[in-house]
């Protein structure tokens, strides 16, 4: 029988443990960093640290995501009463460096740091990633001493199911996954459907081409996921619940299992949670690689253990869904809104935003700029700040040509609307899509029918083959935009890539197909020149 | 006799002008069929779950921004469909050209000719060339059955083989393996097909394909004929008990 956590006292204790540290130095521990060499970084730290035997003064804590993915691996110092440093591109040498400093062993390390006042970190605004980069998201203590998990407590014993969805309504949360559907309507769907068991399905199937989004979310602060899903299973009735990962995200996959572990040791999951009478069980579900199986009804074929292709909807997932019981399915962004939402209220959660668009999206963002890594900004941001301050520009005197968000399903920005702001009105208006927060920078180097090319390349090969416009249109659309791409085609290639584009588009059966067109209508509305150029060579 | 007025749960369709009393539960596709439209279908197969692969039943529904499927959208009340407006057909015959272009469809060699169900859909659709270049894919036939041969280049992947077999038979000896313009039919769990154990030889899958790709052995060009009503037949015995119809 687990014992259930006293989560004031554990968060007590917490932070009195952490303040009898003089020093506490905080790396990176995310998949990016990881990448650029973070472990041999951490090794260095921790074993510098311990041959000043300094174990009790200096703690060295693995930690998520600080966002500036570029800069990797970062390490941050925070001494007891001075402020903080932030070091870039640290090496194992410079980690050495780093806690010698810190032990008194040496005046100063030999890296570089990161000024923090720079637009990158001061034009964002973190909710779903508040606690990635700070905390160590294979401790449970350490998400509760953030104030974790006391907004399930708060529903659990002073809100009703039906109050849960009112406060989220009242937010305006809409889906992070890239359509931005009303979450509370969706929760309404679930709670008012009728079954004896009821499916909570959490997607991190994330895989859109550079987009790391929810990958950092679930590696960096799993526990907010998990507590996302205990507050929308029970605003809605739901006793199981799934999260859906791509088996690419590995080190997301072990964080998830030993968070849902430890939550479930603490009496957070199971029988009886918090000592009410409220149940759920959650369980990690792998992906078996398919790009498609993000698309919900795919989705619950493979959890199902079928064949990972969609099917006709309706029946909606509301109604018959997992095993053909109601059924929700969330991205995990979204999911990992409603502890803050809960917690902090409907009101300051739509403080931030635009009218139609509340709270902040967490964006991926890369290609050509100065910055790039992984942001939350608030919604209505323009794209110029994005770029240009958050960004940093246009490295190696280029110039912006376009920006792509929403991946393959999108389109790209040009210039002239960079003023644009960031919403799911404004950016469908432009032919683009919120998406689940992919954001590519282009500069005017690249060619806009190689990136119509390289996205429908991409959904050719994710195609599941169930319906024939996407499984054979995209392969002719792909050899049509190559032929484009080579300068072999003529003005009547240029209009079958346009009919079969609509064809493809209107035909599809599901959301892959229908919008792997999407890129090609957009490079098509603002860079017809470049197409018309390269089909003039051709004649 | 008088006016026809709906039944008391009955619903007010029309389809192509034509005005249709329907129950809650048919299809677009199963109105159309009385009103006598004429609807193209591919995938589709009375007595089989509905798969909604071949897109070429699209209709166009008041209301809806973009097609719908016949086959598997509920009729409802006062709803209004046309079944062969310009934008349908267009789409009817790129989806009929993506088929032919991705395939190796070349009805003068083909067992099938003459009877083919993609053949037939070809010349409704006023298909007189391909816009589309052939990808001529690599694809080698499995005549390791003693009564049936497959030849995947003639395959569409309408899965009405998986289907019946699954559904009518109970075996499941066919299903899909691989994803994308490389999906291909296999047998047992890639097994050649006259080495499945799980095989009963009752041939529905043959009697089923619409075009050449499932056949007899030794049919030659042209004389392979289908029976796409068996299933169908089948499936009302069982679940109505109804036995007529068939001689």
């Amino acid at each position: 029988m687990a014992k259930t956590i006293d989560l004031f006292q554990v968060a007590d204790e917490e932070l009195e443990a952490r303040s009898r540290f003089t020093c506490r130095i905080k790396t990176c521990a995310s998949t990016a960093c990881l990448s650029a060499g973070a472990g041999p970084v951490r090794t260095a730290l921790e074993q510098a640290v311990a041959a000043a035997h300094a174990g009790h003064d200096i703690e060295v804590v693995p930690t998520g995501c600080m966002g500036l993915c570029s800069k990797g691996p970062l390490v941050r110092a925070e001494p007891r009463g001075a402020s903080p440093t932030l070091f870039e591109q640290v090496t194992a040498e410079g980690g050495r460096a780093i806690a010698e400093t810190f032990t008194g062993q040496r005046s100063e390390p030999d890296v570089t740091v990161l000024d923090e006042s720079i637009p990158f970190f001061t034009q964002q605004r973190r909710v779903v990633l508040k606690s990635a980069g700070k905390i160590n998201p294979d401790r449970l203590e350490d998400y509760v001493a953030e104030g974790g998990y006391r907004a399930v407590l708060t529903a659990l014993t002073e809100m009703t199911p039906q109050e849960v969805i009112e406060v989220i309504r009242d937010s305006g949360l809409r889906g992070r996954g890239g359509a931005g559907y009303p979450t509370a309507t969706k929760l309404g769907l679930l709670a008012d459907a009728q079954g004896e068991t009821k499916y909570v399905v959490a997607n991190g199937d994330e895989g859109d081409p550079g987009a790391y989004m929810d990958r950092t979310i679930m590696e960096d602060d799993p526990h907010r996921v998990l507590e996302g899903i205990i507050l929308a299973a029970y605003a809605t009735g739901a006793s199981q619940a799934y999260i859906y990962v791509r088996a690419e995200y590995p080190s997301a996959i072990e964080r998830l299992e030993r968070a849902i572990r430890d939550a479930r040791r603490h009496g957070l999951l199971g029988r009886n949670i918090l000592d009410n009478s409220f149940r759920l069980d959650v369980a990690v579900r792998i992906g078996a690689g398919a790009f498609v199986c993000g698309e919900e009804t795919a989705l619950m074929a493979s959890i199902e253990g079928k064949r990972g292709t969609p099917s006709i909807r309706p029946p909606y997932p509301t109604e018959r869904g997992l095993w053909g019981a109601p059924t929700m399915i969330n991205n995990v962004e979204t999911l990992a809104n409603l502890p803050e939402i809960i917690a902090g209220g409907a009101d300051a959660f739509a403080s931030v935003g635009t009218g139609s668009s509340k709270g902040t999206k967490v964006f991926a963002l890369a290609g050509k700029l100065q910055h790039t890594g992984l942001i939350e900004v608030p919604m209505g941001i323009t794209l110029r700040t994005i770029v240009y301050d958050i960004g940093g520009g246009i490295p190696n005197g280029r110039s912006f040509k376009a920006a792509q968000t929403g991946g393959p399903s999108g389109g790209c920005i040009p210039a002239a609307h960079l003023d644009t702001p960031v919403d799911y009105e404004s950016l469908r208006a432009l032919g683009s899509m919120m998406g689940s927060g992919g954001l590519i920078v282009m500069d005017d180097t690249v060619s806009m029918p190689e990136v119509a090319k390289f996205f429908m390349e991409f959904c050719m090969d994710e195609s599941c083959g169930k319906c024939v416009p996407c499984r054979a249109g995209t392969v002719q659309l792909h050899e049509l935009l190559g032929k484009i791409c080579d300068g072999k085609a003529t003005r009547a290639d240029l209009q079958l890539l346009e009919s079969l584009s609509w064809t493809v588009r209107d035909t599809s059966l599901c959301g892959l197909g229908q919008t792997a067109p999407n890129p090609v209508f957009s490079t098509l509305h603002y860079f017809r020149n470049e197409y018309l150029d390269l089909v003039a060579g051709g004649r | 006799m008088a006016n026809r007025r709906a039944r008391p749960n009955g619903l007010n369709v029309t389809i192509d002008g034509v005005e249709m009393s329907a129950v809650e539960g048919e299809s677009v596709l199963d109105v159309a069929r009385r009103a006598g439209a004429a609807i193209p279908t591919l995938c589709y197969l009375d007595g089989l779950s509905v798969h909604g692969g071949c897109r070429v039943c699209l209709v166009e529904v008041d209301g809806e921004h973009a097609p719908r499927l016949a086959c598997s959208t509920p009729v409802t009340d006062e709803m209004e469909v046309r079944t062969a407006t310009e934008a349908i057909t267009e789409h009817r015959r790129i989806v009929v050209e993506l088929l032919f272009a991705e395939g190796n469809h070349i009805c003068a060699v083909c067992v099938s000719n003459g009877s083919c169900e993609l053949q037939d859909l070809a010349s409704e659709v006023g298909m007189d060339h391909v816009r589309f270049p052939y990808q001529y894919p690599d694809r080698a036939a499995d005549a390791s059955h003693p009564k049936y041969v497959f030849d995947p280049q003639r395959c569409i992947l309408c899965t009405r083989c998986v289907r019946a077999c699954a559904e009518i038979e109970g075996a499941h000896v066919w299903d899909v393996a691989a994803r994308g313009a490389d999906s291909y039919l296999v047998t047992e769990l890639n097994l050649p097909w006259g080495e499945a154990p799980s095989c009963t030889w009752c041939g529905k899958c043959v009697t089923v394909c619409p075009t050449g790709a499932l056949a007899f052995k030794g049919r030659a060009i042209g004389e392979m004929e289908h029976d796409t009503d068996l299933v169908g037949f089948l499936a009302r015995a069982r679940t109505e008990g109804e036995w007529e119809g068939r001689s």
